[in-house]
């Protein structure tokens, strides 16, 4: 199997440090070959298409075209955000010769055609089997899988084939011995990076999409996206100020679930940096 | 020398605006041939059509070439004048100095460089045309109807009371189209079954109709006057003679539960089926798909519960070829489904339906029998959403087309529902209301204000079921874009029409154009709606278009009239672009060596090896004859022949030489 | 070789139902495109003799255009297939005479197509101005006047 390229981005080294211990356990324990590639920038994450659009594609360009360099063919982004950034100039760059040129003018480099892989999509395509193979704890719990805005719009960059009702969560939980819900906010928007900003309507949004979940059930929210995570995580006081009840389901990452049901151990795929605490007998059955 | 007349046309400010037509005109009267060389401000006015006579009289000229609009504008009308002054019509050819420069360029020299070489062109290919005459066919008076919806039977009824044989193909076991499943038409709320079963029944009896339904149109040959259809009848396994409807075959079916197409899928039927109660014929049909006998090779209870023996089983679909002068198409539309719709659900939520459901619920001979129930258990809704433009209007959808009929229907829909539901409250969600028409928008008014609709202007975002209600989300604009949450009962999207399913397959069976949606297209948007770009075919109703009832009647008994004028000649006359074997006489002297490739590949069978005998009866040559009445005059012969024997008239190799050598004059 | 202010000769052979009305519509909706084009109707593709083409080449044109119906939508039901054989055949013989294939245009045009035609037109018109004018064909009419063979 080629190595896949890794480019965790700064969540994963920093406030979603779990994110990414995770999917290096992950890729461990299911034997995928994954590596992070070196001299990595920021992306530019929310805050750099807002300043230059020369600088929110040069700064993505820069990680494709390392990526490129290293001589890896497809490159794992697990944080969402980093995910829409990368596809989103490659998307660019590709359909625009003439912008392309400039980019590759101001980064010194080739941009290169690296394929830019998910979390769902690199599971999807390496992990399967294996998944199958290594599950021995299942999960048997209830679970809503929220996919937020990053990882399915715009549709037309990302290409998913269902964009109002994805389904590549859903069918990995499932692989995991959990029952994902019908619900109705998969899509809707957390707040994303206002939740600095203006908590309170981070607040307001969260809560809507914390209360669906746990309306129909959900005993966990399963997510691919740091800010998803942490604004459901971490605001939960304010959503439960707005949901006027306290609610104490969880939210772990995909691959936070799918290593403990291949038989990691909670501290190996670090749930205990989580806010809100995960209950283990509710949720998985050792 | 030939002896040509250029007549350069302004057409007002349209061609003059660009093109300098005046030294157009002087420079073509340069070219070696040229007797005279004007030019006026409207050439087709009555005026300028004399200019041109005058100078054929005058100058005795022996061809004209008008350089004006695109030759589909006026050819023919240059060419009466020709007639007129007495030379040869096909003596006229036509620069189009308009389309294809005046309008598509910036004024400038190279502009008019390129009408004086348009001219030239023409210029050299008149002199190398010959005088040809018009070709007389004679014409089948029996018109073929395709589709027995309102259109189809409009036309067929009005084709058939102006004294000429119909024959009339539904693809469906019964005639009426979408127009029977409808509960109440607007404006007048009058109920539609009521209005459309009278002519259904006249289709039926009518003397000089042949209806023909349970059947699809397989293949179209020929031409105006005369066509050949090819149609199948297909095996409805029961046989409509011995059959008297007397419906023992429906009751006793065991399989019960097939969805009803007449339904919208909204109720259910059995496998040996009538569409409705009011079909034409009320004669039932089996659905092979759904029959038990079909699917294991046992029942046959149909068979022995009919009094009469009339259940044919295992009979073959039947192929039928008829003879026809004219084809009216008129094979409806579609609705687009619900499952369309990710936002909405995909088609996963029971209670979000279509307005066509809608239309089976309110009528009184629905699954409810009139009464607004919830599809999922039965319920009557409380709060009912309305949502217009749904997939209308989206280029997101690829449909940046108005349905044109969903603002009516929807108000109807609303109406209706508040008419049957006292306590119920109804709201639309729209973009614009688009009611033009006669009475149409009292017709909104009244259904907002005095039966209480709310209109909301603006788009629903999503919809989603949460204990039993569907939520609705969507944003009112008038309010400043607040955001709106219903929590509704049942949600009605006005989904797009769109064309039916094998339009496009139609179309391509009978060589008329269609446009990116599949809708069928007319021959000039303006003024020849009901005409294709093929002679002798018509358009009538939602296949060309989505279009009301008023808009489909009128435009039925348009195609009608049309065809009633072709049947009123006994005999048809044709341009002479045909096809010609060279056959000096004595014709062996032909080069056609007879290697009969263009047989092969004539699109029209018009070509047939024909032996040419000495006086003792023997073959000495073998070569090429074609039908002149059969010829479409596509040319690919001509091409195709490599002993260059064959040319096409109006279109010889040496005139399209000469036109091309023309284009490149130094 | 600049090549910026050659106005190419190109003819265009189009079939009467489709691209001829197509280029109709191109001006009834008043799109402007490049006027080097002169279009030769025909009444189908099939119809076209393309040994026409090439006399067009002999006779001057730097750039030819072959457009009608596109697959199974033509008027005369096969004609356009024709005439995709054909030009199959036709681009073999233009590569062994030298001629640069790219200076013929095959394309589809519809009665729908206004913008298409434009388009079709414009880049036609800028390949073969970048190819530059065809002069093969006069040198090699030269040389035989001149009796030099060889080249």
């Amino acid at each position: 199997m080629e190595k896949v390229g890794l480019y965790p981005g700064c969540s994963l080294k920093g406030s979603s440090r779990e994110y990414g211990e995770s999917v290096v356990a992950l890729a461990r324990v299911l034997g995928l070959p994954l590596e992070e590639i070196k001299d990595w920038n920021c992306c530019g994450a929310s805050s750099a298409h807002a300043v230059s659009k020369e600088l929110s594609l040069a700064l993505p360009a820069r990680v494709l075209s390392l990526a490129a360099a290293q001589g890896y063919k497809e490159l794992l982004v697990p944080c969402a955000a980093c995910f829409s950034r990368l596809k989103t100039t490659q998307h660019t760059l590709m359909g625009d010769d003439e912008r392309r040129k400039k980019i590759e003018d101001i980064i010194g480099a080739e941009v290169g055609g690296v394929k830019i892989l998910s979390v769902m999509e690199w599971l999807e395509k390496y992990a399967i089997d294996a998944i199958k193979e290594k599950m021995n704890h299942p999960i048997k719990a209830r679970v809503a899988c929220y996919y937020g805005c990053l990882l399915v719009r715009p549709s037309g960059v990302i290409k998913g084939d269902r964009v109002e009702d994805p389904q590549s969560l859903d069918n990995l939980v499932k692989l995991a011995g959990a029952t994902p819900i019908d619900w109705a906010f998969k899509t809707e928007c957390c707040g994303g990076g206002m939740s600095i900003a203006a908590t309170e309507t981070v607040g307001k949004l969260s809560a809507a999409v914390m209360e669906d979940a746990t309306h129909r059930g959900a005993k966990a929210i399963v997510v691919a996206c740091p800010m998803c995570h942490s604004n459901l995580d971490m605001r939960r006081p304010y959503i439960n100020k707005n949901m006027e009840k306290a609610t104490d389901v969880p939210v772990l990452y995909i691959t936070q679930l799918l290593g403990m049901a291949c038989g990691l151990t909670a501290e190996e795929v670090s749930v205990g940096r989580h806010f809100v605490n995960y209950k283990e007998e509710e949720i998985c059955q050792k | 020398m030939s002896k040509i007349g250029v007549f350069v046309c302004h057409c007002g400010e349209n061609i003059g605006g660009t093109v300098d037509c005046e030294k157009v005109a002087q420079e073509a009267a340069k070219i070696p041939g040229v007797e005279v060389s004007t030019d006026y401000k409207y050439m087709c006015s009555d005026p300028g059509q004399t200019i041109i006579k005058n100078a054929i009289k005058e100058k005795g000229l022996d061809g004209v070439v008008v350089a004006a609009c695109s030759p589909r504008m006026h050819e023919s009308t240059f060419r009466a004048a020709c007639s007129e002054a007495c030379l040869n019509p096909y003596m006229c050819e036509i620069a189009n100095i308009r389309e294809h420069c005046s309008w598509v360029h910036e004024k400038g020299e190279a502009t008019t460089q390129k009408a004086l070489d348009l001219v030239r062109m023409q210029v050299e290919k008149v002199k190398k045309d010959l005088p040809l005459s018009t070709i007389k066919v004679p014409v089948t008076k029996k018109a073929l109807v395709i589709g027995g919806g309102i259109a189809g039977i409009q036309a067929a009824l009005d084709i058939a009371n102006a004294g000429h044989k119909v024959i009339l193909v539904e693809k469906e076991p019964s005639i009426g189209g979408h127009m029977a499943q409808l509960s109440e038409t607007f404006p007048t709320l009058d109920c539609s079954q009521c209005i459309l079963t009278p002519r259904m029944v006249e289709v039926a009896q009518h003397p000089n109709i042949t209806l023909y339904t349970y059947a699809e149109v397989e293949g179209l040959e020929g031409f105006i006057g005369n066509f050949k259809a090819r149609i199948r009848l297909k095996a409805r396994s029961v046989d409509l003679e011995k059959c008297t409807g007397c419906g023992m075959c429906t009751t006793k079916c065991p399989t019960k539960k097939v969805p009803s197409e007449f339904n919208a899928l909204m109720g259910l039927r059995t496998a040996i089926y009538v569409p409705s109660p009011q079909s034409v014929p009320n004669k039932p049909t089996i659905d092979k798909e759904h029959c038990v006998y079909y699917k294991t090779g046992k029942c046959k209870l149909c068979e022995k519960v009919c009094p009469t023996g009339a259940i044919t089983f295992d009979a073959p679909d039947e192929i039928i070829t008829e003879e026809v002068g004219a084809v009216v198409v008129c094979t409806g539309f579609d609705v687009a489904p619900t499952s369309e719709f990710s936002e909405y659900g995909y088609g996963r939520y029971k209670d979000v339906i279509t307005g066509l459901q809608f239309e089976r619920l309110a009528s009184a001979s629905g699954p409810t029998m009139g009464e607004i129930r919830r599809p999922s258990d039965g319920t009557v809704p409380k709060k009912i959403v309305f949502v217009a433009c749904a997939g209308s209007r989206d280029a997101a959808k690829g449909r940046p087309y108005c349905s044109k009929i969903c603002c009516m229907y929807t108000a109807k829909h609303a109406m209706l529902y508040q008419h049957k539901v006292h306590d119920g409250e109804s709201y639309v969600f729209y973009m614009d209301i688009r009611a033009g028409g006669k009475n149409y928008d009292e017709f909104v008014r009244r259904a907002i204000e005095d039966d209480g609709v709310n209109y909301i202007r603006g788009r629903v975002a999503r919809v989603y079921e949460r204990d039993g209600k569907l939520i609705v989300k969507g944003v009112d604009t008038l309010l400043g874009g607040e955001q709106v949450e219903i929590e509704a009962d049942m949600v009605v999207l006005a989904t797009a029409g769109v064309a039916n399913k094998g339009a496009e397959d139609l179309a391509q069976k009978l060589h008329i154009s269609y446009d990116k949606y599949n809708f069928f297209a007319e021959a000039h948007p303006k003024l020849k709606p009901v005409e294709t770009n093929t002679a002798g075919i018509f358009l009538a109703g939602a296949c060309q278009s989505p279009k009301d009832i008023p808009d489909t009647v009128a435009a039925a008994s348009g195609a009608a009239v049309k065809v009633a004028a072709l049947f009123s000649k006994d005999q048809l006359l044709r341009e002479p672009v045909v096809a010609v074997v060279n056959r000096m006489a004595p014709p062996v002297f032909s080069t056609c060596v007879g290697c009969s490739l263009c047989v092969d590949i004539c699109p029209y069978s018009a070509i047939t090896m024909e032996n040419i005998k000495d006086r003792g009866g023997n073959v000495i040559k073998t070569v090429a004859s074609i039908n002149p009445g059969l010829c479409q005059g596509c040319g690919t012969c001509v091409a195709f022949c490599r002993s260059k024997s064959i040319d096409l008239q109006g279109f010889s190799n040496e005139e399209m030489y000469s036109s091309v050598m023309a284009a490149l004059h130094e | 070789m600049d090549n910026k202010d050659f106005e190419p000769k190109i003819i265009a052979f189009v079939c009467n139902w489709c691209t001829y009305a197509g280029a109709d519509l191109t001006g009834t909706s008043r799109m402007k495109y490049a006027s080097n084009v002169r279009v030769v109707r025909f009444p189908c593709t099939g119809r076209i003799d393309f040994m026409l083409l090439l006399k067009a080449f002999a006779q001057g044109a730097d750039g030819v255009i072959v457009s009608g119906c596109h697959p199974n939508d033509c008027h005369y039901t096969a004609g356009n297939f024709h005439a995709r054989r054909r030009w199959i055949v036709l681009r073999g013989l233009m590569d062994f005479l030298g001629i640069d294939i790219r200076r013929i245009r095959f394309s589809w045009v519809s009665a729908g197509e206004g913008a298409k035609w434009a388009q079709l037109v414009n880049e036609h018109v800028e390949t073969v101005r970048e190819l530059g004018p065809y002069e093969d064909y006069k040198k090699a009419a030269d040389y035989l006047k001149e009796g030099v063979y060889n080249g």
